[in-house]
């Protein structure tokens, strides 16, 4: 671990949406105030906003858990949903699962995961149907 | 174009952020769906939405945009205009629908993103 580390834990309900994207919101107030560069800052809280939605309209919330060292800034979430079946196919633009009251309140345009691809550094999904989804973002500070 | 004028041009009413009536704004986006506004707006600084929700205010800020505008006479309860505020977004709310806001603030010189010769 380095000498210089930061973490922080969410809890997200999962039915509450007037909630969802408020954890997003606190980390992204954060990394402002730890004066990272607005790159920086924009690519994390996209990528969080988005996962952070995903598990409030697709897993019934869950927790995440923020990791700031020296190298980098990691965001884990993970939700005891119901899994992702194909997560080649979940990748893909426009593939959603979200019913029309998801889209009702302005989301589930299956824009996210690869939004999430695109403005972080690093993604992973670890997903087993039935258990849960963990999601692990790392966006690397600049040096 | 300032804050105030969209408010002028639209004839709207300015529900939070009287201290940002002054911020300067080029480019705007319009749409009710949060998912295509963050995978899409690149350095807009307007949302115009008939979205009435939490989230719109805070995708707006997530996207580092400074002023929310809800069509439609869509008026947010203290909620939406609570996160507005935590956030340092100005938020109006104006009776025209969306097609015809956006061309109002359209033809009055605010652009999409992109150069005009580029859209
Ligand atoms: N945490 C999760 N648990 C279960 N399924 C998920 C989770 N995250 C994503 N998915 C599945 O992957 C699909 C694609 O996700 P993605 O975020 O790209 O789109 P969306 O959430 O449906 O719409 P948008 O993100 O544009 O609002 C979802 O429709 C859902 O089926
Ligand atoms: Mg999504």
């Amino acid at each position: 671990m380095s000498s210089n580390s930061l973490h922080y834990h969410y809890v997200v309900p999962g039915d509450d949406f007037t909630q969802a994207g408020k954890a997003s919101s606190a980390v992204k107030q954060i990394l402002k105030q730890l004066g990272f560069n607005p790159q920086t800052i924009r690519k994390m809280s996209i990528s969080l906003y988005e996962g952070e939605i995903n598990m409030v309209i697709h897993a019934g919330g869950g927790e995440i858990d923020v990791d700031i060292d020296d190298e980098k800034i990691t965001a884990v979430l993970t939700d005891r949903g119901p899994g992702i079946e194909d997560v080649e196919l979940a990748m893909q633009d426009g593939w959603s699962t979200a019913s029309e009251q998801v889209r009702g309140l302005g989301f589930g345009a299956g824009m996210g995961l690869p939004n999430m691809k695109k403005y972080s550094d690093e993604l992973k999904i670890d997903t087993e149907v039935g258990k849960g989804t963990t999601v692990t973002i790392v966006v690397k500070l600049a040096s | 174009m300032l804050i105030r004028e969209i408010r002028d041009i639209l004839n709207a009413e300015l529900l939070e952020g009287e201290h940002l009536l002054d911020t300067e704004v080029h480019t705007a986006c319009g749409s009710d769906m949060m998912s295509d506004v963050l995978a899409y707006v690149k350095d807009q600084s307007v949302l115009i939405t008939g979205l009435l929700n939490q989230q719109a205010i805070r995708t707006a800020a997530m996207m580092d945009m400074v002023c929310v505008i809800f069509v439609r006479g869509k008026r947010p309860g203290e909620d939406i205009l609570q996160v507005a505020r935590e956030n340092g977004i100005a938020v109006m709310t104006t009776k025209h629908r969306m097609f015809t806001t956006c061309g109002m603030l359209y033809a009055a010189g605010l652009n999409g993103g992109l150069k005009r010769d580029e859209q």
